[in-house]
């Protein structure tokens, strides 16, 4: 069952690829089903493009200790910011980088376009398996038998962020579920406060949320894809929210604007469900702050349970064509595993490892300043490890995060609900897909 | 004119004031943006969220401009300087060829003369953004993209340049002078140099400022060619810190600065050439 599955889809990507190439060689002979991963001879030239700032100072550790593989670091925008036109755009021309980065929810459309090698077959990587945060090593597999489609990088387990001090002088418990959160949310909104916002573009916060609940916003039998916005979870998160944003108890300040900045810096805005890296995001957005913060794992839906959501993370691939995958894959598997370099992703760029020795690493144990010397990552590393494994992203999330977006800035705008905003974006989803001939499930 | 004299000059008082006033109100909607840019240039990180846009907060300016140039090896310099390589032998260059076509166009007959011209002028309706796309296949079939190359060449063409070449040659340089050109020994590329060049000398400063703008501003083509930060212009460099403000706020304050001081060349550029551009337009009304 599974190895049909798998023809079906490379079937399928092929097709697309072929289709939006317009070109009926670009089919790839055979390598589709996993490469013959060998060592190269002589000396290696890898090109690799991310866009964590810093990150050639990371790569420069790999060029000092392998000389015979040395990695050229191109950079860019960020993916939805041009750079995975370019990869698209590169593979069609045959001239790709041998590495990319992809998040992961990203790559179940360059799966779907065979823009991935299988790096299965290549030495260590198959066998990296138990070292990654469990969810993360299904991102890159798809669940298929016997593929590797990329080394998992890094993640954004989400938890709560709350101000402790304004918590404590209202008397108001830290809420641990969503019936609690709404309590808290009416009486921060007696105090004159909001106890956060509701972002309309931040359409991945949400399904991260919709995780959170054990939903599913896309499935995949192997024939056809099965698009689940309106799925039952979904729906429940949605209403929630509909109803805070109905009674007036969540600011619409828009997400990353001086606005959004100043509600958290002046304290009208007191919490953010937010992932990992959002630390950082407070800590310089509401300078004034520093100290009065807490972290504390997400609300439940029902008292007792313990999951968590996540919101971003990437992954190191192998793109299509690359003439060395052997070496190509060893560098992934080093640039997410090894200590040095997680040490070094996470200082220049605050990435928070996708593996579970990288969440033990010293710059993680320390308590942090701005959140009153709490040792905030424990919280996260616990989240990371309640996160549900089964989620599945996509092949068109650009489209479908931006007609999300659409309908939810008709709600902070006064017309429609949230869940009209899903139903919206399933139905021009399913569209999307059936344009890009991708077998939906109906 | 002698008709607006005429007129009462109370009537003219109102007039003029209703200029006055939809000038001022178009001044002040181009320039608060960039007062705004120079407002938030100077504030340090905390005083950029927590202060309000339009007034200045502790004066952290060259705090900010050190910190801008020295981020990441300084390759916000390096991205300056290719901007200025780009825009300005891009420019001169594509204004030289731009001037010898829309001449050799004005002032010589020869079989398809029309259908080149037309050609030309098609050219000016196709945007620039639906070529990148075309221009990267194109180039990665001489594997020369993310290459110097890849963006200086395209920016070298203008059809836009040629039109106005042309219109203004048939124009200003006079065919009686060319002839006389001729009759005194001259070729026909020391003639285009040295009288023709010198009458079309307003139209090829318009030419050299629109082309100038005009690959200082482009953003898509570099990138779609451009993997190697160190061949960046300003623009892309820019937009690249900028999708990481979200995970790395500390950026948010250098792509600031950055943009405020990526606008000086432009506003160089400009106030140098306008006696140029101003005495073209005169000229060209007088006649």
């Amino acid at each position: 069952m599974q190895i049909t599955n798998r023809k079906r889809i490379v079937a399928l990507g092929v097709l697309v690829a072929v289709a939006l190439s317009g070109c009926a060689t670009a089919a790839p002979g055979g390598t589709a089903e996993g490469i013959d991963c060998k060592p190269s001879e002589g000396k290696v030239d890898l090109t690799f493009t991310s866009w964590i700032p810093g990150i050639e100072d990371v790569v420069d550790i790999w060029n000092k200790k392998n000389p015979d593989v040395q990695v050229t670091v191109q950079t860019g925008p960020n993916g939805n910011g041009g750079t995975y036109k370019n990869f698209f755009n590169q593979l069609s021309a045959g001239n790709a980088p041998d590495l990319g980065q992809i998040e992961y929810d990203a790559l179940p459309n360059f799966r779907v376009q065979d823009g991935l090698e299988n790096i299965a077959s290549c030495a260590n990587v198959s066998e990296s398996k138990d070292q990654f945060i469990d969810w993360t090593w299904n991102q890159v597999t798809f669940n298929e038998d016997g593929a590797v489609y990329a080394v998992p990088q890094d993640t954004g387990p989400m938890a709560l962020y709350y101000r402790k001090d304004l918590f404590e002088k209202a008397g108001i418990p830290v809420p641990t579920t969503w019936d609690e959160y709404q309590a808290a949310a009416v009486k921060i909104r007696e105090e004159g406060g909001y106890i956060t916002n509701f972002p309309q573009n931040d359409v991945n916060w949400f399904a991260g949320l919709v995780w959170q609940a054990g939903g599913q916003w896309f499935a995949n039998d192997g024939d056809a894809w099965d698009v689940t916005l309106e799925s039952p979870e979904s729906t429940k998160v949605a209403d929630y929210w509909q109803g805070l944003i109905a009674d007036d108890l969540v600011s619409k300040v828009p997400a990353w604007t001086d606005e959004w900045n100043n509600a958290y810096n002046t304290g009208s805005d007191w919490t953010w469900i937010s992932a990992v890296w959002g630390a950082n995001s407070i800590s310089s957005g509401a300078p004034d702050t520093a100290g009065d913060w807490a972290v504390a794992p997400m609300p439940q839906w029902n008292a007792g349970e313990t999951a968590a959501g996540n919101w971003g993370g990437s992954s190191t691939a192998v793109l299509k064509g690359s003439k060395h995958p052997y070496e190509a894959a060893q560098f992934a598997l080093w640039l997410n595993t090894d200590p040095e370099a997680l040490t070094a992703l996470n200082k220049g760029a605050n990435l928070y490892p996708a593996t579970k020795e990288g969440l033990k690493l010293p710059v993680l144990a320390d308590g942090v300043e701005f959140y009153g010397d709490q040792k905030i990552y424990d919280v996260f590393a616990e989240a990371a490890a309640q996160t549900n494994p089964d989620f599945v992203w996509g092949p068109t999330m650009t489209q479908t995060y931006a007609d999300v977006a659409d309908g939810f800035g008709g709600v902070l705008g006064g017309t429609g609900t949230l869940g009209e905003a899903l139903a919206t974006g399933q139905e021009k989803t399913i569209a999307a897909l059936n344009a890009a001939a991708i077998p939906v499930k109906e | 004119m002698s008709a607006a004299r005429s007129t009462a000059p109370r009537e003219k008082f109102a007039s003029r004031t209703a200029a006055m006033v939809v000038m001022g109100i178009s001044t002040l909607y181009f320039l608060v943006p960039i007062w705004w840019l120079f407002i938030s240039s100077t504030k340090s990180r905390g005083d950029f969220a927590s202060t309000a846009g339009l007034w200045f907060a502790d004066f952290n300016f060259f705090e900010n401009v050190s910190s801008l140039v020295s981020y990441n090896g300084g390759v916000y310099l390096q991205w300056m300087l290719n901007s200025v390589i780009y825009a300005g032998a891009g420019a001169l260059l594509g204004t030289l060829f731009a001037a010898m076509c829309g001449y050799a166009l004005a002032k010589y007959h020869f079989p398809g003369r029309e259908i080149v011209f037309n050609v030309v002028l098609g050219g000016v309706l196709v945007p620039a953004t639906a070529l990148a796309l075309p221009l990267f296949l194109i180039f990665s079939q001489f594997n020369a993209t993310n290459s110097f190359w890849s963006v200086f060449l395209p920016s070298l063409v203008s059809p836009f340049g040629v039109y106005l070449a042309r219109i203004f040659a048939s124009a200003s340089v006079p065919d009686e002078l060319l002839e006389a050109a001729r009759l005194d020994g001259a070729g026909e590329v020391r003639t285009f140099f040295s009288v023709s060049r010198r009458l079309m000398t307003p139209a090829l400063v318009t030419i050299f400022l629109f082309q100038f703008v005009a690959i200082w501003n482009n953003f898509f083509l570099p990138l779609i060619m451009l993997r190697d930060q160190s061949l960046f212009p300003v623009t892309l460099g820019l937009y690249a810190w900028n999708s990481q403000v979200n995970q790395i706020p500390e950026i948010r304050t250098l792509v600031i600065v950055g943009a405020f001081l990526s606008i000086i060349p432009l506003i160089i550029a400009f106030l140098s050439l306008q006696r140029f551009w101003r005495g073209g337009l005169g000229a060209g009304s007088v006649k």
